[in-house]
């Protein structure tokens, strides 16, 4: 059971991800039983055995940061849960991924971000369409996420469209008001 | 200049809190450091050699005399009285404590300040030309452009964590004084036939390890689409620039690794679904922004002042003075003044605060309060009346800035290098202030005239080595500091990068370097070419043996002198 902010909320969760490790086959990997989130490689190996699970809501499908979120083009309906890794916290390409599945590829269901994930970006992730942030088990307490739910409003009217707000600030907003006469 | 709104202020007041925040957990010990880097240089926060470094954004180099006199409010307060004004249009604070930033950025953001985006793998702050809505050849005003591309990339959330840095540039002239084609995109202001303003744009260009000259990758990108189209090539190089070697992470490798075609077949392809999208610009948000850079309240003025001309015939170095640091204005009546901050004997860009509040002064006296900052390290009074030329000179004589060296060989361009940046590989500022004492003699530097000489610290030339006329790049051989020295470089429309002349060498030689290759120039030079021009019609050769057969006369007395 781990901790993660899910929709703007600190919740436990028991989703597990399953993580290969370079002897295993994607093909013949046994995928436990329970709410699990597989590599693509496994779901696409898989897929005939494992769609019920993922249509009954109890798979999900992750994607490292140099696959390609098109390849799911013909799942997004199907699964109720994409989770991006990021490898480092460095490593900005989950932003653009997320964004494609959700704008692109009109995913709905359940976003999360898996692997080192820091809550100084989950502003970041938040604008990019991820709806679940799951950091390293261990690295934050409940109570650090929870002093952390106030970062997802650090910048109450960001400049640019993104996922969560499409639109820009200039098409969004009459702007040209006096500094310290914004409405709060 | 551009004016905050209601929501830009509200924006640079979170950035404060978020980042004292930030700051907070890192000195708490909740932030590790690996964690707290990227954040603290997203803040322009360095950790440098001696001291953290600060660089607070100066956008596209604009700044007003309430910010002028801020910046020396905050050199005398949080540091050691000076600040330093880089290639990138930025100032940076050697001296800051970590701890005071945050109340450093809560100081700025009084009078529309910040230091968002100035280092990290993000975009950075964008730069332009620094007489911009002043110059006579101007097609098209930049400045708000630069300000909707500023308001854009700030805290992108799709680009906050790319594979490396990122710069835009933007040039709405006809001569280049944006370096655009150094940049990692290049934007070209230009009309197209029926008078439609729009951009052509080029990618890939870079200085750094690996020096590369931008391509076009689109002729003419109409101005509704700019954004979507820079988007465009953020994402494909967001998703597709390396990561795993920080030196092969620009997107100038990329380019390279892919070809110009099929990178561009790459952002085609991204932009035709981002097209007419909600980041499509809209006429009144041009309007809006643009309004903030109409032109000042300028008064109906004869073409020459006969004044000025008077001062000009009867004082020689009020004459020598307005030969290289005035620039004719589009206004008549008007000029353009650069205040020179290479002074023999003080690190190029270096101000004090003492001269920051000075500067302010001259801005509101006489050129409607407002001043800006040159990549060459410079600063420009945009719009001084020819009356008022002669008050400035004298005051800013006084308060030595009015060198009259713009454009020739004193007028270095330098990094901070050694004495202070963790990155470099050997000191810049000793090799400028070296350079400078022996060319102190006024006539022959006006009689060498138009030359560039740009010093890097390091191959990640911030200096600019590449596109100086002279380049001087500080290498480390076996834990000492070497110089290697290449001419033919240079920058604006015919920009070209430099080519080593050979070994490299020894601090104090250096001057004796710079000195045969003028040397050489003179010798060879035809009437009225400037340095760059010989150097270009007769090639490196002639360069090479004057240089390398001095030094070598020069070893043989030394040892035959023991």
């Amino acid at each position: 059971m781990a901790e993660i902010i899910k929709n703007g909320r600190v919740v436990t969760d028991d989703w597990q991800v399953l993580r290969l490790t370079e002897k295993d086959d994607p093909a013949a990997v046994e995928v436990p039983a329970g709410r699990v989130i597989v590599p693509l490689a496994v779901w696409q190996a898989q897929r005939p055995q494992l769609l019920a699970h993922a249509e009954a809501g109890v798979l999900g499908v992750w994607l490292a940061s140099d696959e390609d979120p098109a390849v799911l083009t013909d799942d997004v309906l199907t699964l109720q849960l994409i989770a991006v890794d990021f490898p480092k916290f460095t490593d900005g390409r989950g932003y653009s991924i997320a964004t494609l599945l959700r704008v692109r590829h009109g995913y709905a269901g359940e976003l999360r971000s898996i692997g080192e994930v820091l809550r100084d970006q989950f502003f970041f992730m938040v604008r990019c369409g991820f709806s679940s942030m799951q950091p390293r088990e261990g690295r934050y307490t409940r109570a650090q996420l929870e002093a952390a739910l106030a970062s997802l409003n650090d910048f109450a009217q960001p400049y640019q469209g993104a996922v969560d707000r499409a639109e820009p600030l200039f098409r969004r907003a009459a702007r040209g008001a006096a500094p310290g006469t914004l409405a709060a | 200049m551009y004016k905050y709104d209601a929501y830009d202020q509200q924006i640079v007041d979170e950035r404060v809190a978020q980042f004292a925040d930030q700051t907070r957990r890192y000195l708490a010990g909740e932030l590790e450091e690996d964690e707290f880097r990227p954040l603290r240089l997203q803040n322009g926060l360095y950790i440098q050699r001696y001291a953290p470094m600060l660089r607070i954004a100066v956008p596209y180099g604009n700044l007003n005399s309430a910010q002028l006199r801020k910046l020396g409010h905050v050199a005398r307060t949080y540091d050691r009285g000076y600040g330093h004004f880089t290639t990138r249009q930025n100032l940076q604070l050697n001296w800051p404590k970590l701890e005071d930033v945050p109340q450093i950025l809560a100081e700025l953001a009084t009078v529309q300040m910040h230091a968002i985006q100035t280092s990290g793998n993000c975009i950075r702050n964008v730069t332009s030309d620094p007489f911009a809505g002043v110059a006579g050849d101007e097609i098209i005003d930049p400045r708000p452009w630069c300000e909707l591309v500023r308001q854009w990339s700030t805290f992108h959330p799709e680009f906050a964590l790319l594979p490396r840095k990122f710069k835009i540039a933007v040039n709405g002239a006809t001569e280049d004084r944006a370096v655009i084609q150094v940049h990692d995109i290049g934007l070209d202001l230009k009309r197209d036939a029926q008078g439609r303003i729009g951009f052509r744009v080029l990618v890939g260009g870079g200085l750094g390890r690996t020096p590369i000259i931008g391509e076009e990758i689109a002729g003419f990108v109409p101005w509704q689409h700019i954004l979507s189209y820079c988007e465009a090539i953020l994402r494909v190089y967001n998703l597709h620039g390396r990561r795993d070697n920080a030196y092969k992470a620009r997107i100038k490798i990329l380019v390279k690794a892919l070809g110009i075609e099929a990178f561009r077949a790459q952002v085609e392809a991204e932009f035709a679904h981002l097209k007419d999208g909600p980041a499509t610009l809209t006429a009144d948000e041009v309007h809006r922004v643009s309004d903030h850079f109409d032109d000042p309240q300028y008064e109906t003025l004869p073409a020459e002042d006969a004044g000025y001309l008077a001062r000009l015939a009867e004082n020689k170095p009020f004459a020598a003075w307005a030969k290289r640091n005035v620039r004719a204005h589009k206004q008549p009546g008007y000029a353009s003044v650069v205040l020179s901050l290479k002074k023999s004997g003080v690190a190029p860009g270096d101000i004090t605060s003492e001269q920051f509040d000075l500067v302010a002064e001259l801005a509101d006296r006489y050129s409607f309060g407002e001043a800006r900052v040159t990549h060459e390290q410079n600063l420009v009074l945009a719009d001084v009346r020819q009356g008022d030329l002669y008050e400035v000179w004298r005051t800013a004589r006084d308060a030595g800035l009015a060198t009259p060296n713009i454009g020739l060989l004193t007028d270095i361009i330098c990094c901070p290098g050694g004495d202070f940046c963790a990155l470099a590989n050997a000191k810049s500022i000793p090799i400028a202030e070296a350079i400078q004492a022996r060319f102190d003699n006024l006539d022959y530097l006006h009689d060498i005239g138009e030359i560039e000489i740009n010093i890097s610290g390091c191959m990640n030339a911030c200096g600019h080595h590449h596109v100086g006329h002279i380049g001087v790049l500080g290498v480390d051989k076996n834990g000492e500091e070497w110089y290697q020295v290449s001419i033919g470089g240079d920058q604006g429309n015919d920009t070209a990068l430099g080519k080593v002349i050979g070994p490299s060498f020894a601090a104090v030689d250096m001057p004796d370097v710079v000195d045969a290759l003028i040397a050489t120039y003179i010798d060879s030079r035809h009437e009225d070419e400037r340095f760059i021009d010989t150097v270009r019609r007769i090639g490196l050769e002639p360069f090479k043996t004057r240089v390398y057969g001095d030094r070598n006369a020069r070893l043989e007395r030394k040892v035959a002198h023991g």
